[in-house]
């Protein structure tokens, strides 16, 4: 057991852990963020998607002892004051999530996306998309959400 | 798209007060008016404070098909108050006061719609007739209008919160005896409205079960055999205990009972990481049936077709089908499935004092209660469930199986809060499957090319039984093309197997619906006929017609045909395409709707598939929710797509050999085709959206991989298929 300090949404945020505990544990059953999502462990669905110093990262599969002095923004840490992001509005306004245990991971993807092409074409929404899983295939939403997003922000 | 606190009513409160209070100083009124206002709640579903708060409680699960905001919003429309002014809360379990809690069958509309309206208008006629005895006028002089009530003539107004203490008292009328709004006069019922909970999904709050969390909780890992009902003979129990933050590790006996308490072994850690990590070190000697084998049952399957069925299932007419080059044959296949529900498995519990606490994400709480009770020998009002938002459940969290393990650890943790979450390939080991199966299809065409007979061989599974199909593996009697064609032959073969089968959005229906209209395809074809124009010539007139024997569902042909010819002008059905690219039409009745759809693919010479739209046509009687239907539909219908190109679930050695994502795939929003959704105007009973959308798809794709290429696909995946052609 090692303790660890994280910079979590500004925060800093102590976790006492084995080394090998990958963040998004780290953040679930330690810091009382559920907001990230465990889906497969192996980086394969998405739903455990965090910004790590700005980029969409898998939190399952990133191991505490490398997240250092990083920077980390997980789903809770988008809004600020209360006042949603431009993609969390477009996400309510267009009535995108079904079950919505997805959708956490697909905003976090979202929002690193519009960070980086605020413009996006729907060739660069499948690429940057393609690794978060819907299991109730809310696509089309999903696309439009961002579509909005970008046209809003 | 949001829900919204109502402020406090204070003109409502006084209004209420003076009136209890008559001659009182105004000091005085405070005081009288704690002891006089009350909350309005004439049924477990409605409650409105003095203060004008309207709370409505959702009875049934929410597992992403929108409930929780669409039976809410049937009462609100006859309740006649303005939705932003509602808070929506998860019913508790209690089927004493809300009737069954289940989310399955797209059965919560269809059995709550009619209810809901009444207890609606149940509140709101009492509200009316409050506020007539407030004005001493009769009832019918005044109306409700958006969260209040008005006097016609004199246009004098009171709020629901200030009526609530004097509807409080009033006796509640009959629901036999209220007037329902008419259905031109609805306001909220059919718009667009966003899901109650959408403003906490997308800030990360805890909703799901798996993100239930109590003082003092643990972590725990379940390990079952990975052949089903194996158990545990002996483990290494005494170095798993070492291992850091490692509590605990045990045996729990169990039993055979696939929906029972299944053998295994159970990891106390004290978070989630290390009970995982634990969970890989154990070494465990089990003892097995390793016999179960896919491809056993598939050889087999080969050799029964061949010959005669084991069971008749319903002979109708004189069906012949003699060997003179006139029989057309189809043989399909489709493998089993997994649900693969993006949240695995998960539920949490504390056991004190001989009672049971648990937060579940359940579809079925009534099912995991009595599970429960017989696995923990333990009276059912000792077991307090919670429904949690559940992570997707397509039929998977109908079963109990993860609540009365969870029960069965907490049992054993006295005390302690506890809750088990399985990893993935748990999930895709230890669920209960799509059953895949087998139709040998035959049929003749009369001298003007329509089916003059139809016979099916279909080859399923019963849980080690070889009379009776498991769950979901049955092939009914009325199932389609049955009562449409002049001579017809269903039977059966039913294979013994110890792979737990159960009900997969739309069961029997979403495997059932794709070889169906795939062969009817195949005969339109041999007919020289548009696939369009064949099916509605197989409807027939436009008429309802009845189940045979009495049971089952009638069939509206008329119905039918209308989402068809909807489908079909809306999607540019018969246009020219290009070589290479095509379009299939197919339709499905289950879940009391109604629907048609029709796919547009291309498929590259080298065999890459690209599907381009998909359309469906949809009566499923007057919408709920336009925006949550609509959703549905979308969902639905790509859910199909993904399961017919990419899924398949394997049994060898009596265990499934998948075991995440890379192995058992679904579809990512690269593939995932625009979807456009047109429902019919209908006057029917309104019914569920959850599946009756989703069977036509697959055979839609699959008939317009055929118009692209000549290829037909007789068995799925398509991802495991050669679509190439030249």
């Amino acid at each position: 057991m090692k303790t660890f300090t994280l910079n979590v949404n500004g925060q800093p945020r102590k976790a006492e852990v084995e080394e090998d505990t990958p963040l998004l544990w780290i953040l679930r059953d330690h810091l009382d963020l559920v907001g990230t999502k465990f889906g497969c462990g192996m980086s394969l669905c998405g739903a455990c998607t965090v910004h790590v110093d700005g980029e969409a990262v898998r939190s399952c599969v990133m191991p505490v002892s490398a997240v250092g002095d990083k920077k980390v923004v997980t789903i809770e840490g988008l809004a600020n004051d209360g006042k949603l992001t431009a993609v969390q509005k477009a996400w309510c306004d267009l009535d995108v999530a079904q079950c919505g245990y997805c959708q956490a991971g697909q905003i976090m993807s979202a929002t690193a996306l519009l960070r980086e092409k605020p413009k996006p074409t729907d060739e660069d929404i499948d690429l940057a998309m393609s690794g978060n899983l819907c299991r109730c295939a809310t696509y089309c939403r999903i696309r439009q959400a961002i579509h909005t997003a970008a046209a809003t922000q | 798209m949001k829900t919204t606190l109502p402020s406090m009513d204070r003109r409502g409160f006084f209004r209420i007060s003076a009136l209890a209070g008559g001659g009182f100083m105004l000091g005085a009124w405070n005081a009288v008016a704690a002891e006089e206002a009350a909350t309005f709640s004439p049924s477990a579903f409605i409650r409105i404070t003095p203060e004008g708060l309207v709370t409505i409680l959702s009875k049934n699960p929410e597992v992403g098909q929108g409930i929780k905001t669409s039976l809410p919003m049937i009462i609100a429309e006859e309740l006649e108050v303005p939705w932003e002014k509602v808070t929506v809360e998860q019913a508790p379990v209690n089927e004493k006061d809300f009737g069954r809690q289940v989310a399955g069958g797209s059965m919560s509309t269809p059995t709550n719609y009619d209810k809901h309206r009444k207890l609606g208008a149940v509140a709101r006629t009492m509200l009316v007739q409050a506020a007539a005895n407030e004005w001493s006028v009769s009832p019918g002089e005044c109306e409700a209008i958006a969260g209040e009530v008005v006097h016609k003539t004199s246009g004098k107004r009171l709020s629901y919160g200030a009526l609530a203490s004097a509807a409080a008292k009033l006796p509640v009328p009959d629901e036999k005896t209220v007037t329902l709004k008419k259905v031109e006069d609805f306001k909220l019922l059919g718009k667009r409205i966003g899901g109650v909970d959408n403003p906490k999904i997308v800030t990360g709050q805890p909703l799901f079960g798996i993100d239930q969390k109590h003082p003092g909780m643990k972590y725990a890992a379940y390990v079952r055999c990975p052949v089903f009902t194996g158990k545990v003979k002996e483990a290494n129990l005494d170095e798993i205990r070492k291992l850091p933050g490692i509590a605990d590790a045990f045996v729990l006996e169990g039993s055979e009972d696939h929906y029972g308490l299944l053998p295994g072994i159970a990891i106390i850690a004290n978070d989630t990481w290390s009970a995982f990590k634990a969970k890989n070190a154990l070494k465990v000697t089990w003892d097995a049936d390793e016999r179960e084998s896919f491809a056993a049952h598939s050889s087999k399957a080969a050799e029964v077709l061949k010959g005669k069925a084991a069971n008749e299932i319903r002979k109708s007419g004189n069906p012949e089908l003699p060997d003179d080059g006139k029989t057309v044959e189809g043989t399909y296949h489709y493998p089993h499935l997994s649900h693969a529900n993006l949240e695995p498995q998960n539920c949490t519990a504390v056991f004190k004092d001989g009672a049971l606490e648990m937060w579940a994400p359940t579809q079925n709480p009534g099912s995991g209660i009595d599970g429960i009770a017989k696995a923990l020998k333990l009276s059912k009002d000792k077991i307090t469930v919670h429904m949690t938002r559940i992570g997707g459940g397509f039929g998977r969290r109908l079963m109990g199986d993860f609540m009365v393990e969870c029960a069965a650890i907490a049992q054993k943790l006295e005390g302690t809060p506890v809750k088990v979450t399985w990893t993935r390939d748990q999930d895709l080991a230890h669920d209960y499957y799509r059953p895949g199966g087998w139709h040998r299809f035959r049929g003749r065409l009369d001298d003007s090319g329509k089916i003059d007979t139809w016979a099916d061989h279909f080859v399923t599974f019963g849980l080690n039984n070889e009379d009776r199909p498991g769950n979901g593996a049955d092939l009914g009697g009325d199932e389609f093309p049955s009562r449409f064609v002049p001579n017809l032959l269903l039977e059966k073969t039913v294979f013994a197997s110890n792979t737990p089968l159960g009900y997969w959005r739309a069961p029997g229906s979403c495997a059932l619906a794709w070889a169906i209209q795939g062969f009817v395809d195949e005969m339109a074809h041999v007919a020289k006929k548009d696939p369009l124009a064949f099916r509605l010539e197989l409807l027939g007139d436009d008429r309802e017609v009845p189940p045979s024997g009495g049971r089952g569902q009638p069939y509206n042909a008329t119905r039918m045909k209308g989402v068809l010819k909807l489908v079909a002008e809306k999607s540019g059905w018969g246009e020219k395409l290009e070589a290479g690219r095509g379009r299939g039409i197919a339709f499905h009745f289950s879940h009391l709707g109604y629907v048609a759809v029709v796919a547009d693919v291309s498929v590259s010479k080298a065999g890459k598939l690209k599907v381009n739209k998909l359309s469906a046509a949809a009566d499923v009687g007057p919408i709920m929710n336009l925006s949550g239907a609509e959703n549905q539909v979308q969902g639905s219908m790509i859910d199909g797509l993904s399961a017919a190109w990419f899924q398949e679930i394997l049994v060898e050695k009596g265990a499934v050999q998948q075991s995440n994502f890379h192995e058992y795939p679904l579809i990512t929003i690269k593939d995932a085709p625009p979807v456009e959704v047109h429902f019919a105007k209908s006057d029917y009973p309104p019914t569920g959206l959850g599946e009756p959308a989703l069977p036509p798809v697959a055979p839609a794709i699959c008939n317009a991989i055929f118009a692209a290429t000549g290829k037909r696909i007789r068995t799925l995946p398509l991802a495991k298929q050669d679509l190439s052609w030249s």
